[in-house]
């Protein structure tokens, strides 16, 4: 809501400067979210009237003046406007004039002739208009008067965020009236006469009973000049309230729209064939609206229609056919009541809207119909002449306003100030809320142009905001005092995040929101949860893996010509399910890329491989050990990617990228990546603490050989199901191809450390247990390296 | 000058002479070994009368005494030019950089949100979570939004097949954890929401933080005073300026937008508040007659480029790892 802060101030005149008066409005809940002056800083310049006009002799585009400034003597001012004519009256600045742009006019020679000032455009005074050259004033301006006092220029341009429960505010009715609430100056009264009426012509008006519309009021001016013009003076506030002017009659609908708060609409008489309903619409009926869009209307919204057709959607728009034109000639104008469930949601189902149906939404005053439309009838007659009817006014369901009581008690409760019954009752006094006092508190009855009063919550809220909220204590909460769980099982997220930046994962955050392809392509998902209104087609789906967001950094990196990359998010991926149920598991999830290291002195450059990032995946998930079984994945390459499981279940994967993603993603190499679910890292468990044996420990080593194709797991696996209960340890230390190895086999180191709790081991024992691993070794397929 | 006299004499310019351990030792075995020139003469004791015997007896151990003193003096003499030119070897420049890597660190939101989060939990906030595809009824209907409520246009809901939408704001959060617990309550509930908005001030996956504190007598003094704190905690100013004004949110009421007054003198809105709205309460079963609370939401992103002086809220999602790595 935009204004002027001239033409509030012509309501209430609270003695406050401009800037006080934006802290009031904000700190009230009307927040300011600018001010703008209404023209530049500039002095000097005055109503001037050019009384005689040569021709320049030395220069053909320019002509010399004498002009009127009101000293009694002609001034002579060299001038190059094209519009400059005898007669015409335009802002003049004299010497020692400062313009804008801190432009300062002395006595000068044009050519060879004197100039003693210059005849202004309104873009030289910083308030341009649609005039090619000087500003024309009306021919009543007051030669000598100081332009920005005939102008009204130091004025201040307001512009209000109002939230929704505050449609009350929407005009520059409401805003005095709380201005006058919230500062105690006096309001200006309205006193809006009645018009007598000057014809016996008027409309029937009925109401259908299905029809949301509390009240309209209706009235018929024969004879009108819609082709009048509208008066500077309205002009000038519907321009500072951000509306251009279109014709007298319109403007005038608008201005009571910005001054009353009460939507208007004019009907051009002529096309109105016999009275008037209010109704819903009937579905197949259709209207072209005043933005010359034909909407079909359908059976939840209602219209305004004559006997024969929908002239208008109320409350939102009008129709382009019926409306007033300058060539209407005999008006009928609306001024209703709608109720706001009736419009709202409508505007944007539409897809357009105005700012009858932005107020409407909200709610306007039911007790306002009459008083504007008396308001509107007096300027049309003053602006375009004619005869009013009688006033109609039918109506409808009005809102009913129920009592809301509010306990002194539960004001302090809920506020934490204790304020006594006379200042609440003070409060609600200046903010017109009329009550009852009682022992506990206090019944009061919203006003009609309030619609957000409806429990004690709203009036506690009332009563903080002219408190001021400035007032209320904030004094340390006091609180009994609990510790918060710290379970020691758990690896917080904020654990996982520094285990892996501490081993050289940068931390990113990407949009959950991905491309359609990264889904096939990253996690094979065919079937992904769709948005149904994207930003735009690269961020259509909700991802099921953070693998995409990871190589679409990777990638923008190696643009930014980083050619070592390790990144990792944590966030919610999203799996629709068979039944379309959604569930949303959180990932953790990494990628490697470039040297294993920072290219240096100290350690020989080698690329990052999935070993490294396997030592990765078991520092996350440590102490616990996972299995790790070679998978199939859309994402990576086939013989380099693991399924991770913890007690048999699949908790991840990991894998260097498949080739072919490396191509399609312009890549340099492949990346190696992991994705684990957040809740199997999280899982740390708490020390299961064994005996710590004071027997010495014997170890022995046992190289086996095997094909290239039995993976270690296997042997070991093997070995474990055979070892004795005091093999303390069983751990593969090494792996060897090459001379004394045939090709195509490899040999596998382990090493077996064997520790009893409650004795010395004898050979035997030892020699026992290490044969009955290797004989399980053997079975597996292994043999004893010569 | 005896005969010992003159041999110790000898003797000690021999040690005094040797150019090496293997010399000094050869030196060694010439006085003292087994027919070394002092060892000669203890064997001669013998042939002495007692008396002569016990007098010439302790000039002579005198003499290797002191022999071996200067012995051991010389040996060890080389053995520190031996260890000193050892070390002297074995220098390093101690200059060149550490082997191995480095750490990486965490983003800036993060951070943060970290903070925020450990700031609240020394006033007793536990963390609270919850799903980013929501329902209607916890995003909207349950937080006092029914459909075609105006509020609904002041937040550009994106939404997924089926109906759900994503979550708008992470107060759902606070209506599922009201929903499975019972006061007193108090959390702080951080996550990603999403808005139908993209430009330099607006990423339509943003980050939010919610707060909610419900117990017997929360009042509004309380959420003036634990979110001043929290301002003062957050930016380190113990006196910053924070000012609470009246506004409007369909779950709050009395609400209040929380602004703070920056180093240049100007009001910036960090937040929105309020006391929890008792349709609200009543909505996930809690009487609102005898619990009364606030909740509050901020935006962590905005308190991220508050903190770090970030005036692009795009580098926080275009993961620049020349940005992010400043963090570090």
């Amino acid at each position: 809501m935009q204004f002027s802060e001239q033409w509030l101030r012509s309501r209430v005149n609270p003695s406050l400067s401009t800037d006080e008066l934006s802290y009031l409005l904000t700190m009230a809940g009307l927040e300011v979210e600018d001010v703008t002056a209404a023209a530049p800083a500039f002095t000097g310049v005055v109503v001037g009237e050019v009384k005689e006009c040569e021709k320049h002799e030395n220069a053909d585009r320019l002509r010399v003046t004498k002009v009127d400034v009101g000293t009694g003597e002609l001034v002579q001012i060299v001038c190059g406007a094209p519009n400059v004519a005898v007669g015409v009256k335009v802002p003049c600045a004299l010497p020692g004039a400062i313009l804008p742009g801190d432009f300062k006019i002395k006595p000068t020679k044009m050519r060879g002739v004197e100039s003693g000032g210059m005849l202004c455009s309104g873009k030289e005074l910083g308030v341009p208009d649609e005039v090619d050259g000087l500003m024309l004033l009306p021919a009543d301006a007051p030669v000598g008067q100081n332009i920005r006092d005939y102008l009204g220029l130091d004025d201040s341009l307001f512009t209000l965020k109002i939230t929704p429960n505050r449609a009350d505010c929407l005009s520059i009715r409401g805003i005095a009236r709380e201005v006058a609430a919230l500062t105690g100056s006096p309001l200006a009264a309205w006193d809006i006469a009645a018009v007598a009426p000057q014809t016996d012509s008027k409309l029937a008006v009925a109401i259908a009973d299905n029809a949301p519309c509390g009240r309209y009021v209706g009235r018929v001016v024969k004879n009108v000049n819609a082709a009048a013009p509208t008066p500077d003076w309205m002009k000038r506030r519907l321009e500072r309230s951000g509306l251009r002017s279109i014709s007298a009659i319109v403007d005038i609908t608008n201005y009571i729209l910005l001054e009353q708060g009460q939507p208007m609409h004019a009907f051009d008489l002529g096309k109105i064939n016999g009275g008037i309903t209010v109704r819903m619409a009937a579905a197949g009926e259709k209207l072209v609206c005043l933005n010359e869009k034909e909407v079909a209307l359908t059976p939840d919204l209602m219209v305004i229609a004559d006997d024969q057709q929908p002239l208008a959607i109320a409350g939102i728009m009008g129709g382009l056919d019926s409306g007033v034109t300058t060539a209407s000639r005999d008006i009928f104008l609306e001024s209703a009541f709608f109720q706001p469930e009736a419009i709202a949601g409508k505007a944007r189902a539409l897809g357009f809207g105005s700012d009858s149906s932005y107020r409407y939404e909200r709610g306007v005053d039911f007790a306002l119909q009459t008083e504007a439309i008396e308001r509107a009838t007096a300027l049309v007659l003053e602006i375009c002449g004619g005869e009013a009817g009688p006033l109609t006014e039918t109506v409808g369901q009005l809102p009913q306003r129920s009592s809301v009581t509010v306990r002194t008690a539960r004001v302090a409760r809920v506020l934490g100030v204790a304020l006594a019954a006379e200042q609440i009752a003070a409060i609600f006094t200046r903010l017109g809320l009329a009550f009852e006092q009682n022992d506990a508190g206090f019944v009061v009855s919203a006003p009609s142009f309030r619609f957000d009063i409806e429990i004690e919550e709203d009036l506690i809220e009332e009563i903080a905001r002219v408190y001021g909220y400035d007032n209320i204590p904030s004094d340390a909460p006091v609180a009994a005092q609990t510790m918060l769980p710290q379970p020691e099982g758990l690896r917080v997220r904020s654990e996982v995040r520094r285990l892996l930046a501490g081993r050289d994962f940068q931390e990113i955050v990407s949009y959950a929101f991905v491309e359609e392809k990264w889904e096939r392509d990253f996690a094979g998902n065919a079937n992904p949860v769709r948005l149904i209104n994207p930003i735009a087609s690269q961020m259509s789906v909700m991802r099921s893996s953070l693998i995409g967001g990871l190589v679409d950094t990777l990638a923008a990196n190696l643009n930014r010509k980083h050619s070592r990359v390790r990144v990792f998010e944590i966030a919610r991926v999203f799996h629709k399910q068979a039944d379309g149920s959604v569930q949303q598991p959180e990932v953790v999830a990494g990628l490697a890329h470039g040297g294993r290291v920072d290219e240096q002195w100290g350690s020989k450059a080698e690329r990052v491989d999935f070993y490294d990032i396997k030592a990765d995946v078991e520092a996350l998930l440590y102490p616990r050990v996972a299995e790790y079984r070679k998978a199939a994945h859309p994402a990576f390459h086939p013989g380099r990617c693991a399924e991770v499981l913890l007690g048999g279940a699949v908790v991840g994967v990991l894998g260097e990228l498949h080739p072919q993603w490396v191509q399609a993603y312009g890549l340099t190499n492949a990346p190696v990546l992991f994705e684990l679910a957040v809740e199997a890292v999280e899982q740390v468990g708490r020390v299961q603490l064994a005996a710590v044996s004071k027997f010495q420990p014997v170890r022995r080593d046992l190289a086996l050989v095997v094909a290239e194709d039995v993976n270690a797991a296997t042997i070991q696996l093997a070995m474990k199901g055979a070892a004795s209960a005091f093999v303390r340890e069983l751990a593969l230390f090494d792996v060897y191809r090459g001379k004394g190895v045939d090709e195509g086999k490899k040999s596998l180191a382990f090493r077996i450390v064997l520790q009893a709790a409650d004795r010395t081991l004898v050979d035997d024992e030892v020699e026992q247990a290490v044969a009955a691993m290797l004989a399980a070794a053997e079975a597996a397929g292994a043999v004893l390296r010569a | 000058m005896s005969n010992v006299d003159v041999i110790l004499k000898e003797g000690l310019a021999a040690l005094d002479a040797v150019t090496d351990l293997v010399e000094l030792e050869q030196v060694k075995a010439r006085f003292l070994g087994k027919s070394g020139a002092l060892t000669e003469l203890l064997k001669q004791l013998g042939k002495l009368s007692p008396d002569e015997r016990k007098t010439a007896g302790a000039t002579i151990n005198a003499a290797k005494q002191a022999f071996e003193t200067r012995h051991n003096d010389v040996r060890d003499g080389f053995n520190a030019a031996k260890l000193a030119a050892q070390l002297a070897a074995e220098s390093l420049d101690v200059t060149l950089p550490g082997r191995g890597t480095t750490p990486a660190g965490l983003h800036p939101v993060t951070l943060t949100l970290e903070r925020i989060t450990s700031l609240f939990a020394t006033m007793g906030f536990e963390v609270a979570d919850g799903p980013e595809i929501e329902t209607d009824f916890h995003n909207f209907q349950a937080l006092n939004i029914p459909e075609n409520h105006p509020a609904r246009a002041m937040q550009d809901t994106f939404y997924v097949e089926g109906g759900d939408v994503l979550r708008t704001h992470t107060s759902p959060i606070q209506v599922r954890y009201m929903l499975d617990h019972q006061p007193p309550i108090k959390i702080v509930a951080p996550g990603r929401v999403y808005r139908v908005d993209s430009d330099a001030t607006h990423s339509p996956m943003f980050h939010q933080m919610e707060g909610l504190w419900i117990d017997q007598n929360v009042s509004f003094a309380d959420l003036k005073a634990t979110i001043t704190e929290f301002l003062r905690r957050f930016f380190e100013r113990d006196d910053m300026q924070v000012r609470f004004r009246p506004s409007f949110f369909p779950f709050t009421e009395t609400s209040a937008e929380i602004d703070v007054l920056d180093e240049q003198g100007r009001w910036l809105e960090v937040g929105g508040s309020g006391m929890v709205h008792p349709n609200v309460l009543r909505n996930v079963g809690i009487d609102p007659e005898k619990y009364t609370g606030f909740a509050f939401g901020i935006g962590l992103d905005r308190f991220a480029m508050l903190r770090y002086g970030v005036n692009d809220l795009r580098l926080f999602f275009e993961n620049d790892l020349t940005f992010l790595k400043q963090f570090n």
